[in-house]
């Protein structure tokens, strides 16, 4: 019975990994972190291809404090929760906003920061308010799968939506003239006017958000059931607010405090 | 009475009866894998079953719907812009000017060598990026639409496809026909119109229609450049719903599409082959 020796033999081997796997995690447990990196300035890949922004100084500063060894994963927005749900990964930290639709399928920590959408529009636009009478027939860029995305089709309904898999697409479509305005995070549009790219545009005005389409901020999304994990991570927001680590990275990004 | 004996009647053997297969380790793994390939398309069925509600449909079949509409039109004006452009392309690749031939050849090299997403970004972004320029020659208002620059691309993609499938079944004629006609004294155009080409057509009538049943696949990038085709609708079901069965969904709408043309294209063959067909007994 050759192949039963085998078996044994790899069932043992599989177990004695397993406990060094339980052994090591009672030093340091390994948590592997999905982010987007392409929506600055929370998350993005610098030019030497590295992780940077709010999202990933968060991470570390959470990890640190949780003593948690954090590895990055970079998954495309779209499939960020699919990712998730089969195991690519253990938490989103990419500015995932915390709303019932996703809590239909994942579980989020607190939340991490919150701030209101926002509408960007070339300089020389004539659009000037953003209500939904103003954006009439207007093309309308947002990122696909987003809490921004669904405001503009629930709230924004006269305008013409255009999706696009990240915000690099829908930034280049606005400066070519291709769409009129833009939706997306205050703070996102904010950094990207700043900066030489966004040089063609302003915002025009930041929304009222809409708890149940907006979600309460941006928090960290789980697989159901993990709540040892989720409530490290409470635990790890709670004393980072506390000892002063947040507000430092906050600074380092914003001028105003985002937490909300 | 044994055969050798030779009585002058005809004796009919029976044929050995056919051996029985043996239950080869081959055959044992052939039909456990096919069990797997039935369980999981059973699962699937299953699933689309447990996993379907009303909800789901009431949100989103009137959107499917739509996007294959979307999806339709695409398809449909690229293969008509590109079996247009695809003639004189065709005619370039067979010509023997050697500045002719060699600028049919390297359009349709580009075009077939290089991935349709690639393309459809290029025109779509890279052009995008020339907008002051377009807008002072007066092409901007095409090239804005995302629409737009997916059917010219994928227009120009087809065409040089077509063009190969176009070359190769014209080359595929015999030359006698060619040659009959001109011992005839048909003037060349006529022998090429009435002689060649239908000829040629049945030849390419087959890899036409891998070709739309490609174009139809390949359409679903166009959902990358905000065309909200059955892909782009797709995607945004998805989006909303982090429902599995969007996809499943839309691959059954593409199945269905392609197959119904499948059998379109069958019929449409046996007609043109008609005057080949023997009649049955």
């Amino acid at each position: 019975m050759k192949i039963f020796k085998k078996i044994t033999m790899a069932v043992a081997a599989i177990a004695i990994a397993a406990s060094a796997g339980i052994a090591q995690s009672q030093e340091m447990r390994k948590v592997r972190v999905g982010t987007e990196g392409a929506y600055p300035p929370f998350n993005s890949l610098n030019a030497a291809g590295k992780l940077e922004g709010f999202d990933i100084d968060i991470a570390n500063a959470l990890c640190e404090q949780a003593k948690l060894k954090c590895e990055f994963v970079v998954q495309d927005w779209d499939g960020m929760i699919p990712a998730l749900l089969a195991n690519k990964f253990d938490v989103i930290i990419a500015s995932m906003s915390i709303t019932d639709e996703r809590m239909k399928k994942i579980d989020f920590t607190n939340k991490y920061y919150n701030t209101p959408p926002a509408i960007a529009v070339p300089k020389d636009s004539k659009i000037t308010g953003i209500t939904d009478a103003d954006l009439k027939g207007v093309a309308l860029g947002a990122q696909s799968s987003t809490t921004h995305s669904n405001y503009a089709e629930a709230k924004l309904g006269s305008a013409n939506l255009k999706l696009y898999p990240t915000p690099d697409e829908y930034k280049a479509d606005i400066a070519s003239g291709r769409i009129d305005a833009v939706i997306d995070d205050v703070t996102v549009l904010d950094a990207w006017i700043k900066s030489d790219a966004g040089a063609c545009c302003k915002i025009i005005g930041t929304l009222v958000p809409d708890d149940k389409i907006n979600g309460i901020g941006a928090g960290i999304g789980l697989r159901k059931g993990e709540d040892d994990l989720k409530k490290i991570f409470n635990d790890a927001i709670d004393a980072i607010r506390a000892n002063g680590t947040y507000k430092k990275i906050n600074d380092k990004y914003f001028a105003f405090d985002v937490y909300g | 009475m044994s055969p050798s004996e030779n009585t002058g009647v005809v004796e009919f053997f029976e044929r050995p009866p056919p051996q029985a297969k043996k239950w080869s380790k081959a055959r044992i793994l052939g039909i456990i894998l096919l069990g797997l390939w039935i369980a999981a398309g059973l699962g699937l069925i299953y699933y689309l079953f447990a996993a379907y509600t009303q909800e789901f449909a009431d949100k989103y079949a009137l959107k499917f719907l739509r996007g294959i509409w979307v999806t339709f039109q695409i398809v449909g004006l690229s293969l008509i812009f590109g079996a247009l452009l695809s003639f004189p392309v065709a005619l370039g690749r067979l010509s023997k000017n050697r500045l002719i031939g060699g600028i049919a050849f390297g359009y349709s090299y580009l075009m077939r060598g290089t991935p349709l997403l690639a393309q459809t970004y290029l025109v779509y972004y890279g052009l995008g990026s020339f907008n002051k320029e377009l807008q002072a020659i007066g092409l901007w208002w095409f090239f804005r639409d995302a629409f737009n620059c997916v059917v010219l691309i994928f227009t120009l993609n087809t065409a040089a496809y077509q063009a190969e499938i176009l070359r190769g079944a014209i080359e595929n004629v015999e030359k006698g026909q060619t040659e009959a006609g001109q011992a005839l004294g048909i003037p060349k155009l006529v022998i090429f119109w009435k002689i060649v080409l239908p000829q040629a057509l049945i030849t390419a009538l087959r890899p036409y229609g891998n070709e739309i049943i490609l174009m139809i696949k390949g359409s679903a990038i166009a959902s990358l450049v905000t065309v909200f085709d059955l892909m782009g609708e797709t995607r945004r079901a998805y989006s909303r719903s982090f429902d599995f069965q969007t996809y499943i969904w839309a691959a059954i709408l593409y199945l269905s599409v392609v197959e119904t043309l499948r059998r379109l294209w069958d019929k449409f063959e046996n007609y043109l082959t008609r005057h080949l067909q023997r009649d049955s007994e």
